[in-house]
């Protein structure tokens, strides 16, 4: 049995050291944050001024506001789009499917190259704000959003859901927001964790176009107050992270009951 | 795309003289999302590859297309290929020894829970963070320089070739191999114990099993995974343009000097090129991505 013996003692060292190489980048980003230069000792004026400095705030608010706007914008679009096509319109299923995951072979950088022309009427009609961003936002967010959303949908009976709400008098748009989406919705929400993730970390976009989010932000006072801005790399990876746990824990609960 | 439109009739479910609306044909209803898409995502691309073979007056020209042959673009070119090529290469390497790792231990285990959050948000997350993580690492008065410096006496300034193409890809596996991990443990779960068995009970060694029958099953969904590394790679701006703030040493943040600068004239529309470059490169790999991943499904589906 020394065999069953090195490969238990083989794999936890592996996984030591795999431990070692993801989280000490992230203990480093603690230790700088916190370090008082020369002397050794800790301070955590870093963090504080994460909450006090007004570029910074002002920046966590853009961030925060452009990932609420994203998530109303995917669910809007997104979620009526899906069902329709899963109730109405079957064979469009595959356009629709391609559509969406074609955000992982364009990347961000090529649309902000080609955006300009689009965004001069998009500033010129809705007015020049980080708000704007939403747009492009809800495109880079669709793929992930609809496999989340996707799987919730194949996994309840749609058509017979609709027809018994049909057949009782409910309008398409009843049967919609009323029926098929709460049936969903853990699925929604899925994909809405994961658009705020997303947002929250976008930086390609934001910066190419001069808006001042989070990431941006982070980057430019990387210059004048690295402490700062390492804390608020922490700090937005350790917001991710709980917002993905979350997201695991809604996972299992939607495939326990199921058994699939 | 009006091409929709005729489907409708065909729809199994439509019941004709139901439904106050259905006149109007159920495939209207997909227009907001096609309008959307055609403004923000169809323009913009068409745009970068009609450009891409424009003069400065709009006319028909193949200047900037062949302008990508220049010393600079080839070498941000060969440079990102070496980078994507080498992290996806680690990553899938790593990614697939950890994911093993991971899919031993039971399903509702904290060690694979733990291990798939992290992944995920690491792969998915990434970005300028990353960057400064490995900054606040192995850059000025980093927590592995001071740490060295007094241990060994290495330069306590940092490490210069952290801003280089060995830090990229150090700080590109960072996320590579969390990705591998996502991608590539549903392939891993696929592999069922049953062939184990029927294996050991052929008479096979844990070797034989491994090398005739593992591998060969794992190896459309390794290259199928790798192929998706090496895109993600070679797609990614944030974390080279927060660590790299000067000079261009890959094809995308020369997509940034062209699209930023405005010393030379007419840098837009290389823009272009470079961006039509980085569609044409990803597509191929996605492309073959999609062939391999057709192939993985017959077996580990």
């Amino acid at each position: 049995m020394s065999g069953a013996w090195v490969w238990r003692v083989s794999r936890w060292l592996l996984l030591l050291a795999f431990a070692a190489f993801f989280l000490l980048p992230l203990v480093a980003l603690l230790d700088f944050s916190t370090a008082v230069p020369r002397t050794g000792g800790r301070t955590g004026a870093a963090w504080q001024s994460l909450l006090e400095d007004p570029q910074m705030t002002a920046a966590i608010k853009t961030s925060l506001l452009l990932a609420l706007f994203t998530v109303i914008g995917m669910v809007v679009l997104l979620v009526p789009t899906m069902i329709w096509v899963k109730l109405r319109v079957p064979r469009a299923t595959r356009l629709v499917e391609f559509l969406c995951l074609l955000p992982l072979t364009i990347p961000a950088l090529v649309i902000v190259v080609g955006i300009k022309n689009v965004y001069a009427w998009v500033t010129y009609l809705v007015g020049d704000s980080a708000m704007t961003l939403t747009f492009i936002y809800v495109v880079l967010v669709l793929p992930y959003a609809y496999r989340s959303i996707d799987a919730a949908l194949s996994s309840i009976d749609a058509r017979t859901l609709s027809e018994a709400a049909r057949s009782l008098g409910a309008g398409w748009f009843t049967v919609i927001t009323r029926v098929i989406t709460p049936n969903i919705w853990p699925g929604v929400l899925g994909g809405a964790f994961i658009s705020v993730a997303l947002v929250l970390g976008e930086y390609t976009v934001s910066s190419l176009l001069n808006y001042e989010t989070l990431p941006v932000v982070i980057v430019l006072l990387s210059k004048s107050d690295a402490p700062q801005s390492m804390a608020a790399s922490l700090a937005s990876i350790l917001f991710a992270a709980a917002l993905l746990v979350v997201l695991s824990f809604l996972d299992r609960r939607r495939r326990t009951p199921g058994g699939k | 795309m009006t091409s929709t439109a005729p489907l409708a009739p065909a729809a199994p479910d439509s019941k004709p003289g139901r439904g106050r609306r259905l006149s109007v044909g159920p495939s209207w209803g997909l227009l907001p999302f096609l309008v959307f898409i055609g403004i923000f995502l169809l323009i913009p691309t068409v745009t970068v590859v009609v450009g891409a073979f424009q003069n400065e007056a709009g006319g028909f020209s193949l200047e900037k297309v062949q302008a990508l042959g220049g010393d600079t673009p080839l070498r941000a070119l060969r440079q990102s290929i070496v980078l994507s090529f080498t992290s996806a290469l680690v990553g899938a390497v790593l990614g697939a020894l950890l994911a093993y790792l991971v899919v031993t231990a039971p399903p509702s285990s904290i060690l694979r829970r733990a291990v798939t959050s992290i992944c995920g948000v690491l792969a998915q997350f990434g970005g300028v963070t990353l960057a400064f993580a490995w900054i606040a690492t192995l850059g000025f008065s980093g927590l592995l320089t001071d740490l060295m410096a007094n241990a060994f006496g290495t330069d306590p300034n940092g490490s210069s070739w952290l801003y280089e193409l060995p830090g990229l890809i150090l700080v590109y596996s960072y996320f590579q191999i969390p990705l591998m991990v996502i991608v590539f443990l549903p392939a891993l779960e696929g592999l069922r114990p049953q062939w184990r068995e029927a294996a050991v009970n052929l008479g096979a060694t844990t070797s034989q099993y491994w090398l005739q029958v593992a591998f060969p099953l794992l190896r459309p969904a390794f290259l199928g995974s790798a192929l998706l590394l090496f895109a993600n790679a070679f797609a990614a701006y944030a974390t080279a343009a927060a660590l790299v703030s000067q000079g261009a040493p890959i094809t995308p943040l020369l997509i940034r000097s062209a699209l930023t600068s405005e010393v030379v004239l007419g840098q837009a529309n290389f823009g272009f090129a470079l961006a039509l470059e980085m569609i044409v490169v990803v597509a191929i790999v996605m492309g073959l991505y999609a062939w391999l991943l057709r192939r993985t499904s017959r077996w580990l589906g």
